[in-house]
């Protein structure tokens, strides 16, 4: 029984300029402890997916359900379910770390103890035990995204949605953050559907790979399904296979931030 | 109910703990009415604004209802801020009741400005003002109700803008015209009848007369009934529709 299922779900928006179809009808199926990035140059429609997924952008056609709740008829139940951890994040500076892990957990209803009780746990899990007391402004790129992550995992929900979880990092912190994902789901099966247009991150860090073009799926498969059918062997690289999809070339392994986080 | 209750108390000691940490922006929004009631309170003196009034029970209900006005309609900054940074769609990504995130935006902007308001009217006694106590805590009650209908509508503005450019010039052009045309300065029993016809358009006017009422010690009149009939009215139909934006898409 797949944890996520879409079909030809599509976002339209309107503009002065006339209707632009961000989203043109996805069909996407994830299996319980599945890692899957969706992978696509910039403006294929991923965040728009993603925001779609996540509840916070209402569908303008198709359907899916997320969780098992119906993403159109049930948002509060998806809500309950998932964890979201956006490409900017979403901490205030002034606050400690401590008070964003809380509030967080009491968002999600924990009482006050249980929510006090999970961010000090949360923090020793990601590593950043030591500075819940100093305001979210005085992290490091690396810590921000850890706490970014441990705030979509207050009330460990069964699904979690990654926008663009490493842009920005440098490589020792993207390493880090890839470990703590697959962490995630050997120890607690977490399903984890992300986004990024790293080519690297996807062949390292997915178990399949979706590539997604201008708001449609145009590939899907293992990144050596991807390799062995789009470039033509197994041993040809991503980036080929890549480029055979959309005709474009992607972002190099190593861009420093081609988007600002 | 019980959730929705837990909800806007936790987004309001969210934005609580904000005010707190920021003494500045407890006493900014005071800074203008203060200053008319210090520079502009003593011209008016010996003008006869009222029969059975002294002009510091004009002024000062329209002072009140300009700290209201002006600080009230700029709540909607700190939303775009936090729209930037992410903070608004990690909230809505969770449980948390929509409902609540405006509520407890808009409760702490409404206490903040009571707070303002006592320390405007301590001001006040010691310029010259003398009211009775139940009509300068009816006037409270008023200032409570319009920074909440403003601040809920600056709200669902903000939602739907993408930077502080496109929000002050819009936040500007709605307030200074709502100052003048309200008589918050002077009474609009002066102005010539197009001007007082006008004037009739904006609820602040029907409010600030209320407000006149109640510090002269006439709390069963006319105006105080039109007064608490438009403030109220304003009032759920500013939280009705900031409600709308914050379940909608624009949120």
């Amino acid at each position: 029984m797949a944890i996520l299922s879409t079909s030809g779900l599509a976002r339209t928006f309107t503009t002065k300029q006339g209707p632009v179809e961000a989203v043109r009808g996805i069909d996407l199926r994830v299996q319980p402890g599945e890692i899957v990035g969706l992978l696509g140059p910039n403006g294929a429609g991923k965040t728009t997916t993603l925001q779609m997924l996540t509840t916070l952008l209402p569908p303008t056609g198709g359907a899916a359900t997320v969780a098992g709740r119906d993403l159109v008829a049930d948002p509060a139940g998806v809500r309950e379910r998932i964890g979201y951890v956006a490409q900017s994040g979403g901490v205030d500076p002034q606050v400690s770390v401590r008070e964003e892990l809380v509030t967080q957990g009491r968002l999600y209803r924990l009482a006050k103890a249980p929510a006090a009780a999970r961010a000090a746990e949360l923090a020793a899990e990601l590593g950043v035990e030591d500075l819940l007391d100093r305001p979210c402004a005085a992290l490091s790129g690396g810590q921000r995204r850890r706490l970014d992550l441990a705030l979509g995992l207050v009330h460990r929900p069964e699904l979690l949605f990654l926008d663009e979880p490493t842009t920005g990092l440098d490589p020792g912190s993207r390493a880090d953050l890839w470990d703590l994902v697959r962490r995630l789901r050997d120890r607690h099966g977490t399903t984890v559907v992300l986004t990024t247009h790293y080519l690297d991150e996807a062949d390292a860090l997915a178990d399949r790979i979706v590539v997604v073009d201008h708001g449609v799926v145009v590939a899907d498969g293992t990144p050596r399904e991807l390799k062995q059918r789009h470039a033509g062997s197994p041993g040809a690289s991503l980036q080929d296979a890549f480029l055979a999809l959309t005709g474009r070339r992607p972002a190099p392994a190593q861009d420093p931030a081609p988007l600002s986080v | 109910m019980h959730v929705l209750a837990a909800d806007t108390a936790l987004v309001f000691g969210r934005y609580a703990r904000q005010t707190l940490r920021s003494r500045f922006q407890m006493l900014f929004g005071i800074l203008m009415p203060l200053l008319y009631l210090v520079f502009f309170g003593p011209l008016l003196r010996d003008l006869p604004l009222a029969a059975d009034a002294s002009s510091w029970q004009v002024l000062v209900p329209g002072l009140l209802m300009m700290l209201g006005l002006f600080s009230a309609s700029f709540a909607g900054f700190g939303i775009i801020v936090e729209k930037n940074l992410g903070v608004l769609d990690r909230m809505r990504a969770t449980p948390v009741s929509r409902l609540a995130l405006l509520l407890g935006r808009v409760l702490r902007d409404a206490l903040l400005l009571l707070f303002q308001a006592v320390l405007l009217v301590v001001a006040a006694v010691a310029m010259g003002l003398r009211a009775p106590l139940p009509g300068v805590l009816i006037g409270l009650v008023f200032v409570a109700l319009l920074s909440t209908a403003m601040a809920s509508l600056s709200y669902a503005f903000a939602l739907r803008v993408r930077t502080p450019q496109e929000f002050g010039p819009v936040v500007n052009a709605v307030t200074l015209p709502s100052m003048l045309l309200s008589g918050l300065m002077l009474p609009m029993a002066l102005a010539p009848g197009w001007l007082d016809a006008l004037s009739r358009a904006v609820p602040y006017r029907y409010v600030v007369d209320a407000v006149r009422a109640a510090f002269t010690g006439e709390y069963a009149g006319t105006e105080m009934l039109w007064g608490a009939l438009v403030a109220a009215a304003f009032a759920a139909g500013a939280v009705t529709l900031g409600t709308r934006v914050f379940r909608g898409a624009g949120a």
